[in-house]
């Protein structure tokens, strides 16, 4: 199977002024389709570096990325937006919900900037939000809901649009550890049905869930290995 | 992105601050809102002095007395008896640029019918009079010549007489009675309205010159009138027309370089032209300082966007985060500013009109709004709003998505 993702080489150099950091010292791994990936490595390592560059919010000081057989690395701000847009999707340990706007236009939003109909955006928003199971909160703003709810509603959203890789930071750092299993559990069944799951996290037991485990330490990755009991479509690189 | 729905985006954002969104606009409400009352002010004022003009008649010199100087004491402009009825018919015949020349004498008393009685302008004029002043009779027939010739006792009276004196009762055949010697009623004239002074042209009576020169004013010579009115024949010749009259009247009255002119023209649409001019320049100019409020407003609108692109730093970083391009951003924000400025504007412009009604009606200022006026109003609300909105907007489509997510 071929590889939704290519790092080759990554490096991310930081510059404060006269000072630089080298955030990412040559990182490289490729990622196929249907994989559930954690990543893990102690505070400051870069994961959320690397995160953001496989999220297209960032770019690589040097290195080449390949995402669905795209050369991301010269592409314009907008076609960045529109990759985005269309083959990733984003779960934030924050949520990062839009507040005072109900859940279900939080869904649609990836869709309004798709460019889709309000009544085809309604239609999917509530698919999405039926699958990881918020039927019944439609309406409800977002702090009108609980840390898990708000949590699904961000998956939903992230998933709103069929995105090639789902990529989700941290998603469990701000719930306790019952919640924290819930939506591990939603990850697995979304992994069950195909879906391509990057993810950053701190936790081994969160990290159990995940069929591949790769390990950052100084910007370097230290071990890159298969475990756990998700369901693997593919192998590593 | 539809338009609809980045319309219903911007709509929510302003009502999610109604307050700041109300104070914002403040300044553009009072803005436009200036602006469409002092322009109303404006050209109602020009509007009346337009309208002014157009009852005085077009083209028209007055000829007054000048002062003189007898045994010492010197009259003052008018009040001397220089000019006459012959200077009047000189005028007309020997001026080729003068169309029309009318002596007349004004003078004022008891006017009675019956058990009626009414205090009035009288006006004696020879026939002439009526076609330069272009006000006709609306019911009888006007003074002729043979009136002016025979000096008979006939009158016309303006509408505020009639009114006054018969009711809605036809006067035309009835005999009056002006200071106390009986005339018979034989037209009555078209309302006029206002006079330049803020006088009521139809608070009046008209008798033929001759008449009134013999039996209602005193004088020391005959045929002595208070004033020429004269008609140039077209806006081209009037400068011509009222130095023609100069040096007719200075060869009739022996006026040389050593003596002093007993007469003074004065160009009357000239005059009101100027009051025109300056009161739309007037009006213009308080446009122009109810401009800087609207401009003072916009830095309000700028200010507020800004702290608003501050507030909502994370909110864009979503946005751009889940595929927002630069122009979404860009068009949100410039939405938001300009649907700010055009909710104010479009409150402004009814407090304005508002305004300028409270004005005219409590203080009985003329004022006029107009369509034009509107629309300029509110486009220029809606430039504000594009203007002003627009640095915000782009600093929020300018910034970087990842440092807008991490944005505390
Ligand atoms: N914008 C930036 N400017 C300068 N240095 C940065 C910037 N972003 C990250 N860094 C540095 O890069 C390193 C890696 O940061 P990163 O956020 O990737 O860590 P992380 O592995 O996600 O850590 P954590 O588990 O705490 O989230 C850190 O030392 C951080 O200080
Ligand atoms: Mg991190």
């Amino acid at each position: 199977m071929s590889s939704v993702i290519s790092l080759t080489d990554i490096r991310r150099v930081f510059s404060m002024g006269d000072q630089q950091f080298e955030a990412l010292k040559g990182v490289s791994f490729d990622i196929t389709a249907g994989e559930f990936v954690a990543i893990m490595g102690a505070s400051g390592s870069g994961k959320s570096t690397s995160m953001n560059i496989l999220g297209c919010l960032d770019r690589p000081t040097s290195g080449r990325y390949l995402l669905d057989g795209l050369d991301v690395g010269g592409m314009p701000a907008n076609q960045l937006a529109e990759i985005r847009n269309k083959k990733l999707g984003f779960v934030f340990q924050g949520f990062n919900l839009l507040a005072r706007t109900p859940a279900v236009e939080n869904v649609e939003l990836p869709l309004v900037y798709a460019g889709f109909h309000a009544k085809e955006r309604r239609q999917q928003a509530l698919i999405v939000m039926e699958q990881v199971g918020l039927a019944g909160k439609e309406n409800n703003h977002p702090s009108q809901l609980s840390g898990g709810q708000q949590q699904r509603v961000a998956i939903a959203r992230a998933l709103v649009n069929h995105p090639a890789v789902i990529l989700a930071d941290e998603p469990t750092g701000n719930l306790d550890s019952s919640t924290s299993e819930e939506i591990m559990n939603l990850f697995s069944s979304l992994n069950r049905q195909g879906i391509t799951i990057i993810m950053v996290t701190h936790e081994h037991d969160v990290a159990a869930y995940a069929g591949r485990q790769i390990t950052f330490k100084d910007g370097r990755i230290i071990s890159d290995s298969l475990t756990g009991p998700a369901r693997q479509n593919g192998q590593t690189a | 992105m539809d338009f609809i729905q980045t319309l219903k985006i911007a709509l929510r954002a302003l009502r999610t601050n109604k307050m700041r969104s109300f104070l914002t606009m403040l300044g553009i409400i009072i803005g436009i809102a200036a602006v469409i009352a002092m322009m109303a002010v404006g050209s109602g004022a020009s509007y009346v002095i337009s309208q002014q003009i157009a009852s005085i008649g077009s083209n028209i010199i007055l000829v007054i007395p000048g002062s003189t100087t007898s045994g010492g004491l010197r009259t003052g402009t008018g009040g001397a008896q220089t000019l006459s009825s012959d200077d009047a018919k000189a005028i007309m015949t020997d001026c080729p640029s003068v169309a029309y020349a009318a002596g007349n004498v004004r003078t004022s008393g008891q006017i009675i019918s019956g058990n009626m009685n009414w205090s009035s302008v009288i006006m004696g004029g020879t026939p002439e009079l009526f076609e330069i002043r272009e006000w006709p009779v609306v019911s009888g027939r006007p003074i002729n010549q043979q009136d002016e010739d025979g000096a008979i006792k006939v009158c016309l009276l303006g509408q505020t007489v009639a009114e006054n004196l018969f009711g809605s009762a036809d006067p035309v055949g009835n005999i009056i009675r002006i200071k106390k010697i009986p005339f018979t009623v034989i037209g009555v004239l078209e309302r006029k309205g206002q006079s330049p002074q803020g006088q009521d042209q139809d608070d009046a009576v008209f008798v033929p010159l001759r008449t009134a020169q013999r039996n209602l004013v005193r004088s020391q010579r005959t045929g002595i009138v208070g004033s020429i009115i004269v008609k140039a024949k077209n806006e081209e010749v009037i400068n011509k027309a009222e130095s023609e009259i100069q040096a007719l009247l200075n060869q009739r009255h022996r006026i040389t370089n050593s003596k002093e002119p007993d007469f003074s023209t004065r160009n009357l649409s000239e005059i009101l032209a100027v009051a025109e001019q300056s009161a739309k320049a007037m009006s213009l100019l308080l446009g122009a300082v109810a401009s800087i409020s609207l401009i003072v407003g916009g830095i309000g609108i700028m200010n507020i966007m800004l702290v608003s692109v501050t507030e909502r730093t994370r909110e864009i970083g979503i946005r751009m985060a889940i595929g927002a391009k630069t122009n979404d951003i860009l068009l949100q924000f410039m939405t938001e500013a300009v649907l700010l400025t055009m909710l104010g504007g479009l409150i402004g412009i009814a407090l304005g009109a508002g305004g300028a009604t409270i004005v005219s009606r409590f203080l009985g200022w003329p004022t006029m709004i107009s369509i034009q006026s509107i629309t300029i109003a509110f486009f220029f609300s809606a430039v504000v709003g594009i203007f002003f909105g627009f640095y915000p907007a782009r600093k929020a489509a300018g910034l970087n998505p990842i440092d807008a997510l991490r944005y505390e």
